[in-house]
Order: structure tokens, then C-alpha cells, then sequence
């Protein structure tokens, strides 16, 4: 039989045509030539290499005294507790250490804290953000038990564990027995002092407990004015982290003698932490780190071997791009 | 499936031959060709209990339209008494609700249903035990934020389906149909509808329900359907009014009586039911039913009476979605899934030991520390704050970590690979190469999760018939009388001017035009030779011995009117349409009567009985009442069941001639029926005639009585010839097989037919070729069959071991035959594992006069014995065990219903679109939907290990530095969309190297794209960049003033460019979308971060605008970048340059061209289709 079905009314259920239902939309098809492979391996190292040495001329650059002084300033006994807990001793205890190199201003002072974890669970949850920020959230306390309620049910402001712990040791510095200016003003972010901590909250029933955790706040000043704990509110990421004291705004230069006066009040002694004071001056960098300029030499100049190596490969095993006769079925089997 | 097929199927098996009520689950129909489409696959349980091995089959009730109907599986319906039939309201009414879903149920019962996937539980426990205060690490609203959002996108697109379902419910529930109340005709909405009233239809109209019919306008009770709704055939199908209830004036006798019926089920071509009417007991079958969504056509008005109604109809119960598989990579990924959550539960492990070393050590400092506190000095008593003893923090911490580390079991993976899935489905389905002119119909997506599994094929299964070849049957040559009348080659149609028919001062023509043989149309018009008698007899029995219905259609000529045939079997209407060209024109058939038109003289035969095909007798026969009031006996079937009906005492030597011509018949791939003739003595008719009165109303076994009837009358037959029909191949059949061949994928047909047209089908089809060497197992017993095993396997091995004669391997080339008979003494015997052997020896195997359920069993063979995927294809209902066997079923949406294209998987219109679908398709599917998963293992881990390591440097207590909303977010927002891209778009090859190297498509049979190995690599690569992301910005911060969430934004960053740069790194094919996705999802995560950092209740508050102005920042984030993906960079170059992987190469050479040396080693590329000229 031969068909004539007059199917041809039949509306046409074909579909459409177009580039991309046919997934035959123009494409750019990157190949790995060997050209391109070097010229990328060495573009990574001739990148890296450079940046490797910037960053570590940065960090040299950076002159840093570092101090630590929770071992010394406490009497050698085994009440060490007992003798930081005790608010009537004298913690006072001076420093002196030289400064190696010039240090030019902005020259930063931070505390350093090791094996202080800032970033534990149950430290980094218990604060109220609502609260420092919204005069009428000052009772959202709850997420900040233990220390969101004074024992009668006041709402404590600042609450939480951080404030509580707030960092109170205080530093004087002298240079040549002429007092250092320490400027405290702006450590704190712009965003903090503008924003986020109000200017009409006033710290409330702050460190009335029976235990205190740290330095105390000036009830007469606003939430906005307080910028210790604006930086200490900002939690640190790691156990071991520095917090910014202040600025001196004069450049010290080399061998000069600092000395320090500090009053020793913050307990880390109840869980071994050590407490350092850190002078430092600061580049794009940030501190006195080699590990990123050491880190991008290491990687350039494994670009740049494997750049070698695969050229070199390329000369002495060369293959062909897209030869054919290298598919597997095209190969004669006594090759293999 | 195929008219001859049937009839070939596993003869000289004594199992099957008289076996009465079981086996091939064949019941007689008056349609006569398509038995086997009884195969009620839907009442099986599972494919997985039917024991394949034909024998098994046996006892396997997949037959239920077979049983009689015994009182408790009956459905008893009081003709016009609704009230009665249904008085225990057990019977649905007819209004149908496809919605699921009312206004009230919508929230739990979709929820209900969401939550049955295994991944959505998970989500559900963790966001609970996140609910828990003790364990609340994540926020509320951050935790339960990914799982609500899947809920509800999930659930708007639910609703939405649902109001649409509802909506068309409501129109078709609003739908109007006569219905008999108090003695007269009424409308009433289709919903109204009861089982047990009486309903009329008229021309053109839809069936409300299903229906037994009662009366038709026509006076012998035929009533035509449309079932296009129901199984996409459009032909018309005839129905029949029992002649008890077609004589009753339904209105005015008020009409009672009993239907005793089956109980509702989906086999829409089985119908068994007893009724009961004026005491006399009647049998009803399929042919006495119409069912709901067929139309009425060419009968005025019928009356029936509901029997299924709504939801119990046929057409209902077949409403069932797609089947459900799952696809091989899914099954593999859940294996390093479970690596997976044993690597989480050792992380969480690992904590949570540490963290009880840590409480342990520091047990006396936990009260005062300030960044503990234990005690909880506000109140007046002291208590513990939050501290629940040592075991029960460390179990404490052992749970927050698996809430913390929970992204490490992707389950986004789950969405974003349906995701993908559609993506892949919608360019499946809109590929313009996929697409059918002939049929116009699309390729079509069924199920929705085995995408990717046609990578990965290694074995075709195929039927011949409507797969292989067009099955447009095609009337070639006759031998009649001895004498071969296929010399003449196919002179001019025109020539059959002469034999119009004329119905009055009409003309009548064909519809469809054949060749005609100029002798033998002479022949045919020499009435009183001996030659031109049995021509004349042999047409006549070509025109009478069918079910093909006549239509007659008008044509722009009023004096001409065309005849169209109508019919199931596609051999017969070939048959019908030659006889009318050679002048034996079937005018009209009633249920009592048939008019043929023998060369311009109309005369009358009676139809005295019918006895339908079956494929136990092969043969089907009807008893006419000729004009001249002979009673002849004509009988149409396969030879092998004929010649052993023929009377071979006469006209041996025309028997010998015949045999001849129909072994040469079939050697060129024509498929033959014998014709035989006998006359009936009144005595004989009227001793057949009563048995089969008595048979046609057996409540018992009426099948086996009435082919016991038609055994008694189909013997003794004179010889009248036999017919050749030509199957034609389709369209770049040859070409198809041989690039799959060429992928590697072994091309197995299957099918009912003879082993000679097989044979021949094979050769034209390129399957079989000359340097062959052909193993033929054709055995009659168990014995034989292992033995005949053996000897080939010997033959194999001699031949796999012979030195290869230089580089012609096809020499080797082994192509194995065998015959449904001895596959019943092979399969479920321990001859299965030598077949086995034999056939992966083989190049190619043929398989023929197969069983359906032999089908699937040759399938079971290999998916038990390997672990390489099988696919199936086929056209017809007796291909849908094997397509329902196989890992991939593909249907064919031929001209043969559409149940192959119900239980399919994907359905297309052509057996070439397999060469597209797998070499194409399939190869970009799996390799993105591999490449996907590791991806995302990959992603999720490398998350996972970056909180992990901070984890370490808080005390073990599960402080992320990454804020809440950025750990939520990371695998739903930051890198998903790329992924997703990546999986629907990129391509690794271009459709014309991939056609053009069919050879590529190894690379997914070998799981080159995902294994254990690779999912190693991917985690040793996974390690090293958790590491560099970690640890460059702690190094590099190390002791610095830096604050916890400026780290935490630079650490966001830092992993979602590096993980995004890993997949930039990887994608082939760089479409503007790509790009987009890319590096839009960067900026994206950029301006999150911002947003987040921008709400001044989070701790986090402007720190990113802190950070992001130190020059440190930005070194650290390059560094991560580099460093992090420099040494996947060197292996991924290394593996290239020196792998010789052949995509690689293909790609290279799609790119460089390379075209001089090409051209030597080229592989002749198939001129399939018009590739793009791109």
C-alpha cells in the first residue's frame, strides 16, 4: 500500500527551533593548551611573587614590642585568684622595655589576650545587640543569662557574659619619664559608636552582681561613649587576639624607654590566660605577620617550577592537540 | 507487536499448545489480531515476581480478564435500578475527582506527602532538635528557613496542579448525558451518573462512563468508537449490542435484568461479564463495552447501562502517572553518601571527645571563667547555668555538631538534581532531531529520574516490529494454488480502474492504493479456470476472514466515495486493501452479514461465526454463508499452525509449491499467512453451530470451549495459497544500529517473528552482516538445548582464540539465533548461566519467536547477571514487561496503542532517535549529572571542614564564625544556581563529534564520570581546599584585633569564590548564562554578605564594610583562591595533556579541526541527520 495519508492539515506539534532550545547557543570552548597552561602558571607566580615580597617587606617594616606582664605583676604566691579577686590590693606594677626601631606615629597600643575564648558558645551568644541599640528593647535580656538580670529582676545594660567580662587593666605609658599621651578616642568602629551602641542608653545595674567578671562602666556616659566596650564588645574570632588600647599620636624612636604603669585587674588567672601589652605600628598588612608574604612566595614559585615542569614535559613528550589518531579506537592495538 | 508475531509465538512448545486457562493470558476478542495486548500487565504485583522462563509464566494469574467470575469478584448491577445495585453504596458515582487535594486537606496532606522523601525527614529532625534551647545553633528562623522554603515552593507548585486538576474536574463533571429516568430520556450532569442506570449517546459524543451496551441505532447492534483518549489508537472500533437487548424499545418497556461483571481493574481490553435478561443467561465481553473518553462515531445514538463509574472506570484506573525508577548513579551516590554521613558522625565524634578532654581538663575553672560562667550567680541560690553535667554536654555538643555539620549530607543535591533533571527533560523534549514529521509526535520525558542512566547504556533490547520496521504493512505477493505470483513488479496503480466498486451510481475506491501484479489481476478475472476459482477463493477469503470494518468517507466528487479500512491488525487491513484492489471490494459488515463487492457484483455473505484469533491456534477462522448457500469454512494463519491443520491427503504437490514460495517469501523479510478453504456439510455447520452456541455462553471456561469449537471445525482445509506482506524498515534503521553498534553497546532484537524474516530483517537492518559467523540454537527439548549450548560455546572460544587474520576483527564477530522454544527449556534452568556466557560472547543475538514475557526474561538474564544497563524498546503491549524490565524502557509511540508508551520511560516516534538519545543526550546527562553530584559533595564538605576547623579553635563548642544566615544560605543561594546551570548546559562535546565518534559514548559505560575513585579524589581535593580556606585568614590574622565576624565574612567570601572558581574552572562550554550564573552568584553572596552585615541587631553589624577596606582582605582572598585550586589546576592539566582521554581529544579536535590526518583515519560518518551547520 501506498500511503497518502492527508495528514499534512495536521498542525505541526514540532518545536520550535531556536539556538537554545537546540543547545546550540554561541559558547566560548576554553581549552587547556599547553601555551595557555604555562602563560597561566606563569602569570600565578609572576603575580604572587611580587605580592609575596611587598607583604613581607610590610611585616618587616612593622616594629612591634610585645610584653607580657600577667606573670610579674602578681606576687609569686598560690593565691593568684585570691590576689586579682581582692578589690583592695594595690595592682599597680610598672614596665619598662625599649623600643628597637623608630616607630612612627599612629603608633598603636593593644592588649593581647592567649587562651581567652572570646569565640566560645556560650560567651559569643550571651549579648543583646537589641539592646544596646533600641532604647525600648533595654528588658530583651533573656538571651543573655547568666548575667541578664540583676538578682531582683532589673534588666542589666549592658547584659551578657561579654560586657560583664569587660577588659579593666589600665596602662599609663611614660617616655623618658615624660607621660605618653594615650589617645582613646575613635579605637572603636565609626558604625559601633554611630549605630549600633545608642547614645541614649546609659549602662544600668551594670556589675552589681555578687560576682564581678570585669571593669566597670560610668553610668553617666551613654552606650555610644564607651568604646572599651564597644572593642571588647566586638568578640574576638581567636583564643589568642589583641584589642586596641589607644593611640600615641607622636613617633617614638629607636632606643627610646618606654615605661608603663599598669594596673593589673583583670583576673585570667582563674583559667591560665596570659595577658600581654603589644606597641605596635601598623601597615596595609596589619601587624607584624610573614605568614601571607611567605605564603604567596610558596605558591608563586610553585606556579612558576610547575611552569617548568610542564614545559618542559611539552618539549620532551610532546602530543599533538586534538590528533585523532590518539583516540583509543584509533590507536592499532599492537601499541598498547 | 505484530499480527504475525502472535501467531509464531513458541509453536511446537508443548507447553503452551492446548493449554487452556493460563499461559499467554490470550482471550479471544472480536478484533482478531491483537491477543497478546491482553497481557494485563497493570494486574501484575511487580515485574520482579514473575518468573520469566515461559513456563513460570503459567502460573502467574496475569490474567485476570480470564477467569470467570466467581460471586464474591463480582460486581452485580440491576439494569435501570440504581438504587438497588448500589443499596450498600459500594460503587463509585461518576463524578471524578483527579484533584488531591480539597481547601481543607491542602496543608496536612501535602505536607503528608512532601515528607515521605527520606531527605525532607532529615531536614525536619534537625530543624527540630535546632528547636531544642539546649542545642539552638542556628537561629530559629535560619534553621527552619531552607526546609520552609522547599516546602513551599514544592507546595505552590502542588496547588497549582491541583487547582488546574480540580478546574477540568469540574468542567467534565459538569459535562450533560442522557440518562433513562422515569421512562424517559433526561439530561443530567455527568457527576449524577449511577452505576445501573441507562444511558444514551449519541453521534460524536463522549461516554460518560463505562458501559455495557444495550442497543445502537444500527439494527445488528455495531456501535463505532474512537478510543484516542483512552490508548491513542484512532481507528474505530466496533462494539456490540447483544442481539437479546437490541430488539427491547428501551423508553417504553420498562427493561430489567442483572449484569454479573468483574470488579473494576485497568486492563482496558478485557471485559468479562455474565448478563441476565428475561431469564436468559448472555455472555458479555470486551466487544460488549464502551468506556469512558471514547467517542461515539458513525452510529447515531446507543443505549447502555453503567457499570464503573468515576473513578472506577477504565479510563480512570489507567490514570496512573509515570512509573518510577531510580537511576544508577543515584543508586551509586547513595553509596558515598553513607561515606559521607560516616565521615560527619566521625567529625561530630571528634568534637565532641574534644570538647569533653577540654570540660574535663578546665573542670575546676568552669564556674568562674569568664567566658563560661557555670554558675548562674544572679539568682539567689546558685545553680548551674546551662551546664547539664559532663556526659550530658559532651552528648550536647555531639548533637549541635550534626546540626552544624549537617549540609555534609547534600540535600539540596536532591532538589538541584530534579532541577536539573527538568532542565535536562526540557532539551530532550524540544530537540528538533527527536521529533517525528510522520507521526508529529515529540520526544517524550515519562520518567523524570533516570536521565542520566542513558549515558550509560550497554545493551539494546529491541522489538522488531513497529521498532525496527514502520509497521505499515505492505500487501508485496501471493502464491496461490501453487503458482507464486510475484514476477510482476509492481505495475501501475492505475490499473485498478477497472475494479471499482459501484454502490449504486457511486463509486467506491480505496483508500490506500497497492501494486498490483498484472498477471495475477488477469488471473483473478478468468473465473472458470482452476487457477482463476482458487484465486477468486483466495481473495475472497483475504476479504472475508478479518475484522476489518469498512468506512466509506466522501471525497470533493460527489460520485466518488472512498473506502477506508478500518481495523486493528495492520497485516489485515494490508490484506483487505489488496483484495479490494484485485477486486474483491469489503463493502459493509454488520455483526450478521458482510457485503464484498466481487468485481462490480455486490453479494451477500452471512457471517455464520467467527472464531478470533488466539495464539495458541494462530490462526483465526470465519464461516460464511455464501450467496449460493454453501457454508465454506475459511481459515487465515501462520503456516506452521496451518499446514498442520491441511488436509494433506490433496493437492500435496500445491503444498509442497506453497511451502517453497513461503520459505523464499520469508527469506526476503516478507511476513506469509497461509489460507485454507473448507466446505461444510449442513450436517457438520449445524454440529458446529450448536457447540458453539453452547461454548459462546458457557459461564465456565468459555475460551477454552470455544477454541476446542474451532479446533473441531478448522481441520481437514484445502490449501488456498498464501500471502507475503512486506514490513518495511524504517528510516536510517541500518545506520542507527551500526552507531550503536560502533558506541559499543550490544544491539539485541527480540522478537515473534520466524526465524527466516528475523534473519532477513536482520541483514537488511545491518545487524547481522556476512562475516558473521551465525550460531543458530533451535531445539525442541532440554537435552538438546544443552547441548547445542555447549557445541556453541566451544565454536565461541575456538573463535576467540583463533590468531586474528590480520587486522579484519570481524572475522571474530559471532552472531547467535535463537527460538522462543528453546528459550523455554533455557531460561529458569540452569542453562541460563551457559546462555548467558554465550550471549556476551556474542556480537550480536537474535531472539525469535519470543514470548513478551520471554522478553523480559532475556532482559532479567543480563540485568541479573551484569552490571551494565539495559534499555528496551518497543512499540506494542506485548513489549511492555521488557520495557518494564529493563533499566530504561522506551516506547515507541507507533501505530499501535499506546501501552508500550504507557509503562515506557521516555517515548519517541522513530527507532533512530535512539542514536540521539543515548550517543547525544545520554552522554551530556550522565557526564553533567556526574559531574554534578561530586560537585556538590565536593561543596557541601568543603563547608563542612571549613566550620569543622574553626570548631577546633573555639573550645569545641560549635561557634561558627560565618554568620547563621550565610551558612543557611550557602548551599541554597551562594553556589547553587551555577551548579544547576552547569548540570542543564554545559557540554562536554558538541552533538557533531559525538555523533560523529559514536565510540565517546564509552566513557559512561565505564563510569568514567563518576566512581569511587573519583569521588576520593574529589574529597583528598576537597581536603587540602578546606585547609587553604581555613587557614590562610587564620594564619594570616593570627593575634590579630580582627573580630569574629569580619573573619567570618572573609571566610563566607573565600569559599564561595574558591567554589565557584572550582566550577569555572571545570565548565567546557561558556554560554552568557554561565557567566551569569557564575559570576552572578559571586556578586550575589558580595551583596548578602552586605545585606546581612547591614542589620544592626546581629552581633556582625558593618564588618564587612570594616574588612573589606584592608588591603589584607583582598590578598587573602586571592591567595585562598590560588592556592586552593593551584594543585587541582597542575593534576587537571597533567591528566589531560598525558591521559589520552579520548573527550579530551575529541574536544581538542573539535576545536583545532586537525582535518588533513583526520580524513585518513575517519570513521565514515552516518548521514543520519542534517547535522547543524555550526
Amino acid at each position: 500500500m501506498s500511503s497518502d495519508d492527508g495528514s499534512s492539515k495536521k498542525v505541526s506539534r514540532k518545536p520550535r527551533y531556536s539556538r537554545f532550545t537546540q543547545q546550540e547557543l554561541p559558547a566560548c570552548k576554553p581549552i587547556l593548551t599547553p601555551a595557555l597552561v604555562i602563560g597561566i602558571l606563569m602569570c600565578l607566580g609572576i603575580i604572587s611573587i611580587p605580592i609575596g615580597l611587598l607583604a613581607l617587606s610590610a611585616s618587616k617594616n612593622v616594629v612591634e614590642v610585645v610584653d607580657r606582664y600577667d606573670d610579674v605583676c602578681i606576687p609569686s604566691t598560690d593565691q593568684k585568684v585570691g590576689f586579682i579577686k581582692d578589690p583592695a590590693t594595690n595592682k599597680t606594677c610598672i614596665r619598662t622595655f625599649t623600643i628597637p626601631k623608630k616607630m612612627r606615629k599612629p603608633v598603636y597600643v593593644y592588649y593581647q589576650l592567649d587562651n581567652f575564648y572570646q569565640n566560645h558558645r556560650r560567651y559569643v551568644k550571651s549579648r543583646s545587640d537589641r539592646q544596646l541599640w533600641n532604647p525600648k528593647a533595654e528588658s530583651s535580656t533573656t538571651v543573655c543569662d547568666p548575667e541578664g538580670q540583676t538578682g531582683d529582676g532589673k534588666p542589666i545594660v549592658p547584659c551578657g557574659l561579654i560586657a560583664w567580662s569587660l577588659f579593666n587593666d589600665t596602662y599609663m605609658l611614660s617616655k623618658n619619664d615624660a607621660a605618653l599621651q594615650i589617645n582613646k578616642k575613635d579605637i572603636a568602629w565609626r558604625s559601633d559608636r554611630t549605630h549600633k551602641f545608642s547614645s541614649n542608653i546609659y549602662p544600668k545595674n551594670f556589675q552589681n552582681g555578687t560576682l564581678i567578671g570585669g571593669g566597670k562602666l560610668d553610668e553617666s556616659i551613654p552606650l555610644s561613649q564607651q568604646e572599651d566596650l564597644m572593642v571588647w564588645m566586638r568578640t574576638s574570632a581567636l583564643p589568642t587576639f589583641r584589642k586596641l588600647y589607644g593611640k600615641i599620636e607622636t613617633d617614638l624612636e629607636a632606643n627610646e624607654k618606654i615605661t608603663v604603669t599598669i594596673q593589673n585587674n583583670y583576673n585570667t588567672y582563674s583559667f591560665n590566660g596570659k595577658k600581654k601589652l603589644v606597641i605596635s605600628t601598623a601597615t596595609w598588612i596589619g601587624g607584624k605577620n610573614d605568614f601571607i608574604g611567605k605564603m604567596y612566595m610558596a605558591v608563586g614559585g610553585t606556579s612558576i617550577v610547575l611552569g617548568v615542569i610542564f614545559s618542559l614535559l611539552y618539549v620532551f613528550k610532546p602530543r599533538p592537540l586534538g590528533d585523532p589518531s590518539y583516540l583509543s579506537w584509533n590507536k592499532s592495538p599492537t601499541l598498547d | 507487536m505484530d499480527y504475525h508475531s502472535q501467531i509464531e509465538i513458541n509453536e511446537n512448545s508443548p507447553q503452551f499448545s492446548n493449554r487452556s486457562s493460563s499461559a499467554l493470558s490470550v482471550q479471544p476478542r472480536a478484533s482478531g489480531g491483537h491477543s497478546l495486548r491482553e497481557v494485563s500487565f497493570s494486574e501484575r504485583g511487580g515485574p520482579t515476581s514473575v518468573r520469566h522462563g515461559s513456563r513460570g509464566a503459567e502460573s502467574e494469574g496475569f490474567s485476570a480478564s480470564y477467569k470467570e467470575i466467581r460471586d464474591d469478584d463480582a460486581r452485580l448491577i440491576y439494569i435501570n435500578d440504581p438504587e438497588k445495585t448500589n443499596d450498600k453504596f459500594e460503587f463509585a458515582g461518576n463524578s471524578i475527582r483527579t484533584g488531591k487535594y480539597s481547601a481543607l486537606t491542602f496543608l496536612p496532606r501535602n505536607l503528608f506527602e512532601q515528607f515521605h522523601r527520606v531527605a525532607y525527614i532529615y531536614f525536619l529532625v534537625i530543624a527540630i532538635l535546632n528547636q531544642l534551647p539546649q542545642l539552638a545553633v542556628f537561629g530559629r528562623g535560619a534553621s527552619i528557613m531552607p526546609l520552609a522554603f522547599v516546602l513551599l515552593v514544592t507546595a505552590v507548585k502542588d496547588a497549582y496542579e491541583d487547582y488546574r486538576r480540580h478546574r477540568s474536574d469540574k468542567i467534565e463533571n459538569k459535562r450533560l448525558a442522557w440518562v433513562l429516568v422515569d421512562e424517559s430520556f433526561q439530561l443530567v450532569r455527568w457527576k449524577d451518573i449511577r452505576v445501573g442506570e441507562i444511558i444514551r449517546v449519541c453521534v460524536d459524543e463522549t461516554l460518560p462512563c463505562d458501559m455495557v451496551l444495550l442497543s445502537t441505532s444500527d439494527s445488528t447492534g455495531v456501535a463505532y468508537v474512537q478510543t484516542t483518549n483512552l490508548d491513542g489508537e484512532s481507528n474505530l472500533k466496533t462494539r456490540y449490542a447483544k442481539q437479546e437487548t437490541q430488539m427491547k424499545n428501551l423508553e417504553n418497556e420498562r427493561i430489567s435484568g442483572l449484569i454479573k461483571c468483574e470488579k473494576p481493574n485497568r486492563n482496558i481490553y478485557g471485559f468479562q461479564a455474565n448478563m441476565e435478561i428475561d431469564g436468559k443467561h448472555i455472555s458479555l465481553g470486551p466487544s460488549n463495552i464502551i468506556l469512558r473518553g471514547c467517542e461515539l462515531k458513525n452510529t447515531e445514538w446507543t443505549i447502555g447501562v453503567a457499570v464503573f463509574a468515576g473513578r472506577e472506570t477504565k479510563a480512570m484506573l489507567n490514570n496512573s502517572g509515570a512509573p518510577s525508577k531510580r537511576s544508577r548513579l543515584e543508586t551509586s551516590m547513595n553509596r558515598e553518601i553513607i561515606f559521607l554521613s560516616i565521615f560527619l558522625c566521625a567529625l561530630c565524634a571528634i568534637v565532641s571527645v574534644l570538647h569533653g578532654i577540654w570540660l574535663r581538663h578546665h573542670k575546676g575553672e568552669l564556674d568562674l571563667m569568664q567566658f563560661y560562667r557555670k554558675k548562674d550567680y544572679s539568682e539567689a541560690e546558685e545553680d548551674d547555668y546551662n551546664y547539664y553535667g559532663w556526659g550530658m554536654e559532651v552528648f550536647f555538643v555531639f548533637l549541635m555538631s550534626v546540626i552544624v555539620f549537617q549540609i555534609m549530607i547534600p540535600i539540596s543535591l536532591y532538589i538541584s538534581m530534579e532541577l536539573v533533571r527538568v532542565g535536562q527533560a526540557f532539551f530532550m523534549i524540544r530537540d528538533n532531531m527527536m521529533y517525528d514529521e510522520a507521526s508529529s509526535s515529540r520526544f517524550q520525558c515519562r520518567a523524570l529520574n533516570i536521565n542520566e542512566d542513558l549515558g550509560q547504556i550497554k545493551y539494546v533490547f529491541s522489538d522488531k516490529t513497529g521498532t525496527l520496521t514502520e509497521n505499515k504493512m505492505e500487501f508485496q505477493c501471493a502464491s496461490i494454488g501453487g503458482i507464486d505470483y510475484s514476477s510482476g513488479n509492481g505495475s501501475v496503480e492505475d490499473s485498478q480502474t477497472g475494479n471499482l466498486g459501484r454502490g449504486g451510481e457511486q463509486v467506491l475506491r480505496p483508500k490506500m492504493k497497492v501494486k498490483v501484479d498484472p498477471e495475477l489481476l488477469n488471473t483473478s478475472k478468468r473465473k472458470h479456470t482452476n487457477e482463476g476459482r482458487h484465486v477468486h477463493d483466495f481473495f475472497l477469503a483475504l476479504a472475508a476472514c478479518n475484522t476489518i470494518v469498512p468506512l466509506t468517507i466522501e471525497t470533493p466528487d460527489p460520485a466518488v466515495k472512498l473506502i477506508d479500512y478500518q481495523g486493528e491488525s495492520p497485516d489485515e487491513q494490508a490484506l483487505v486493501y489488496a483484495a479490494a484492489a484485485y477486486g474483491f471490494m469489503l463493502v459493509e459488515r454488520t455483526s450478521g452479514h458482510i457485503v464484498i463487492d466481487v468485481q462490480g457484483e455486490r453479494q451477500r455473505f452471512n457471517v455464520l461465526g467467527l472464531h478470533e484469533f488466539d495464539s495458541d491456534r494462530k490462526r483465526m477462522s470465519v464461516i460464511l454463508g455464501c450467496p449460493d448457500k454453501a457454508i465454506k469454512v475459511f481459515v487465515k494463519g501462520a503456516d506452521t499452525s496451518m499446514f498442520s491443520v491441511i488436509d494433506r491427503s490433496q493437492n500435496l504437490n500445491v503444498l509442497k509449491a506453497t511451502e517453497t514460495h513461503i520459505q523464499t517469501y520469508s527469506s526476503k523479510g516478507l511476513r506469509t499467512l497461509v489460507i485454507g478453504v473448507r466446505d461444510l456439510s449442513s450436517l457438520e455447520f449445524e454440529q458446529w453451530q450448536s457447540s458453539y452456541e453452547v461454548a459462546s455462553t458457557a459461564l465456565m471456561g468459555r475460551a477454552s470451549l470455544l477454541r476446542k469449537v474451532a479446533n473441531n471445525v478448522e481441520h481437514h482445509l484445502a490449501i488456498l495459497g498464501s500471502s507475503a506482506i512486506e514490513d518495511k524498515l524504517q528510516q536510517g534503521v541500518p545506520e542507527a544500529i551500526e552507531s550503536l553498534r560502533t558506541a559499543g553497546i550490544k544491539v539485541w532484537v527480540l522478537t515473534g517473528d520466524k526465524q527466516e524474516t528475523a534473519i532477513s530483517i536482520g541483514y537488511s537492518s545491518k545487524l547481522l552482516t556476512s562475516m558473521m559467523t551465525q550460531i543458530v540454537i533451535n531445539n525442541n527439548s532440554h537435552e538438546s538445548c544443552r547441548k547445542s549450548l555447549i557445541e556453541a560455546l566451544l565454536v565461541s572460544n575456538k573463535l576467540a582464540d583463533a590468531p586474528s587474520g590480520g587486522s579484519e576483527n570481524s572475522s571474530h564477530q559471532l552472531g547467535l539465533i535463537i527460538d522462543g522454544t528453546s528459550l523455554v527449556y533455557i531460561l529458569d534452568s540452569e542453562l541460563e548461566e551457559q546462555l548467558f556466557e554465550l550471549a556476551s560472547k556474542c556480537d550480536v543475538v537474535l531472539c525469535c519467536r519470543v514470548a513478551p514475557l520471554q522478553k523480559a526474561g532475556i532482559v532479567a538474564l543480563i540485568k541479573s547477571r551484569t552490571d551494565n544497563m539495559t534499555l528496551a524498546i518497543g512499540d506494542g503491549a506485548n513489549d511492555v514487561s521488557m520495557i518494564q524490565m529493563a533499566d530504561v524502557g522506551i516506547g515507541i509511540s507507533g501505530q499501535e496503542g499506546r501501552q508500550a508508551v504507557m509503562a515506557s520511560d521516555f517515548a519517541m516516534g522513530q527507532f533512530r532517535f535512539l542514536v540521539p538519545l543515548l550517543l547525544v543526550h545520554g552522554h551530556w546527562n550522565y557526564n553533567r549529572m556526574s559531574y554534578m553530584i561530586l560537585y556538590n559533595f565536593y561543596r557541601n564538605a568543603v563547608f563542612v571542614l571549613l566550620l569543622f576547623w574553626y570548631v577546633l579553635f573555639t573550645s569545641y563548642t560549635l561557634t561558627t564564625a560565618i554568620t547563621d544566615w550565610s551558612s543557611v544560605l550557602y548551599s541554597v543561594l551562594y553556589t547553587s544556581v551555577p551548579t544547576i546551570i552547569v548540570g542543564v548546559l554545559d557540554k562536554d562535546l558538541s552533538r557533531t563529534s559525538l555523533l560523529k565518534h559514536p565510540q565517546l559514548y564509552g566513557a559512561g559505560q565505564r563510569q568514567e564520570s563518576y566512581n569511587g575513585k573519583l569521588f576520593w579524589v574529589t574529597m583528598l581535593d576537597m581536603l587540602w581546599q578546606s585547609v587553604a580556606v581555613f587557614f590562610v585568614p587564620l594564619l594570616a590574622y593570627w593575634g590579630s584585633n580582627v573580630d569574629g565576624s569580619s573573619l567570618g565574612d572573609l571566610w563566607t567570601l573565600g569559599v564561595v569564590v574558591m567554589v565557584n572558581i572550582h566550577l569555572a574552572m571545570d565548565v567546557t562550554r561558556w554560554y552568557w548564562i554561565t557567566h551569569a550564573a557564575i559570576w552572578g552568584s559571586i556578586i550575589a553572596t558580595f551583596l548578602c554578605v552586605i545585606a546581612i552585615d547591614m542589620l544592626p541587631f546581629l552581633p556582625g553589624y558593618w564588618a564587612f564594610f570594616h574588612i573589606v577596606k584592608t588591603e589584607l582582605f583582598w590578598v587573602c582572598l586571592l591567595l585562598i583562591t590560588i592556592g586552593a585550586l593551584l594543585p587541582r589546576f597542575a593534576v587537571k592539566v597533567f591528566v589531560q595533556y598525558f591521559g589520552h582521554n579520548d573527550i579530551q581529544i575529541a574536544r581538542e579536535t573539535e576545536k583545532f579541526g586537525n582535518s588533513r590526518r583526520y580524513s585518513q583515519t575517519q570513521i565514515e560518518m552516518h548521514q543520519i541527520f542534517d547535522l547543524p551547520q555550526r
